[in-house]
Parts: structure tokens; sequence; C-alpha cells
């Protein structure tokens, strides 16, 4: 994380090129969520109702579906969102410092009813959770 | 490139929560516009927040977030007049940063 941090503060400072090695472009170009999630080094995550989504369970429209994510496990480092019928199921990956209280909002795109998965980075270990939302047009176009 | 964001940080609760509306096509590269030509992708992949300084929230994203991305996140410990700043760079090296003062709710 330390890393990271830095990483990405010199990366401000550099040329594009650099900014494009940072970008995990493998996994935000994997077609299936397995492959997403493995390169992304999330393995035996454990189901957690500790991990809250707020989302409608019907989405008219798939282009903008607001997802609200809380994690009440401790020292909750990493929060990723992936779902799992689009075209590149990684949707983003955020690395929270202890300043951060474990809560994202934000409005996604879904290309047709599906699983999202919320995963969490606390330590070495890795939570999920998922919740299905039925979308009646494709917002992926 | 200022009016790209509009942003609010509110103390409450003892939390202070950051709202930020960005201005962007987020394009997948997977449309066509209206002569059948596929437009090009175009998207955000880099975001960071800093509270006075220090950096506090990194996120990369994909072409699966919704165009003109909404993002909310809350601060511990921030107070009243803590200057955020949220910083983002595409997929085609633009970007924009624009900074708020934590104010009461």
């Amino acid at each position: 994380m330390t890393l990271m941090l830095g990483a990405v503060v010199a990366i401000f400072l550099q040329p594009f090129n650099a900014l494009a090695a940072l970008w995990n472009k493998s996994a935000f170009n994997a077609i299936a969520i397995q492959e997403a999630t493995q390169i992304l080094g999330i393995h035996d995550e454990i189901n957690s109702n500790n991990i809250q989504i707020v989302a409608p369970d019907l989405a008219e429209n798939g282009a903008v579906v607001q997802v609200e994510v809380k994690s009440n496990i401790a020292n909750t480092e990493a929060i990723f969102i992936l779902v799992e019928k689009n075209p590149t199921p990684l949707i983003a990956h955020f690395e929270l410092s202890p300043e951060m209280y474990p809560y994202i909002v934000t409005r996604i795109k879904m290309a047709e009813t599906s699983d999202i998965k919320i995963v969490v980075k606390a330590g070495t270990q890795y939570f999920s959770r998922s919740k299905n939302i039925t979308v009646l047009e494709n917002g992926c176009g | 490139m200022s009016d790209n964001m509009k942003m609010r940080a509110q103390l409450k609760d003892g939390m202070v929560e950051v709202k930020v509306l960005m201005s962007h096509p987020m394009e997948t590269g997977r449309k066509k516009d209206d002569f059948g030509q596929l437009i090009p992708a175009h998207f955000i992949q880099l975001l960071t927040a800093t509270l006075n300084g220090k950096t506090v929230l990194e996120a990369q994203w994909g072409t699966g977030i919704a165009k003109n991305p909404y993002l909310t996140f809350r601060l511990i410990g921030a107070k009243l007049g803590d200057k955020v700043t949220v910083t983002w760079v595409d997929n085609k090296g633009e970007s924009a940063t624009q900074d708020i003062s934590v104010i009461s709710a």
C-alpha cells in the first residue's frame, strides 16, 4: 500500500506512459470474473454479511446503477466492485488509507441482469458479498 | 479544467463526507456513432484523493463506471477547514484536479 501510494504521487509528475503502467490493464481487460479476481490476487474469499451493499433490485437502464458499499470488516484496505456478466467484469478497485471510513458510493454500468460482487481486502484475507440486480436495458453500449 | 468537477465536503456526525461529480464521457470503446463507426474508448483510469496533501484514496477504474462519474467517500478525523483534493487521469492522458475545504453540514 505504502509503495503504491508513493508510486501515485510520483506518477502525477511523470509523463503519460508511466500512468498506463500503474493501471491494471490485464485485470480490467479480463472477460471472465474468475480471471479478473485471479489477476488481482484475490483468493479464498469468505462470504461475509459484514459487507453491506445498497443497490436497486431492478434497474430500468443499465447505463447508471448506483451502488453503495459499506464494510464493517476491521482494517478494510481495499474494495473491489465486479459485475459478473459485464463484457469486462472488473469495474473498480479502491485502495483506502486508515483515514478512510470503509464506505464508497458510485454509479456503474450493467450490460444485463447479473450478480454484482463486492470484494474487501483486510490484511491478508479477502471477503465478498454478492447481490443480484435485474437489468431491463443494456447499459454497456 | 476546474469546472470538470463538482465537489462538496461536509462534516457531520464526526465524519467528513465528500461527494464528487465529474464530467467525463466514459466511453467503453464498444459503442458506435450515428455513422456506424466505433467510438474510441475514453475513460478515467486513475483517481486519487488527498486530505491536506496526504493520499487517502486511490482508485483504478475500468469502462464500467457510468458516464459523468459520481463518487462519495467518508473520512475519519478530518476537521473543518481541512483541504480535500481529487485528481483524475484518463486513458488519453487528460486530467483534472480540484480541491475544496471541509464545511459544516
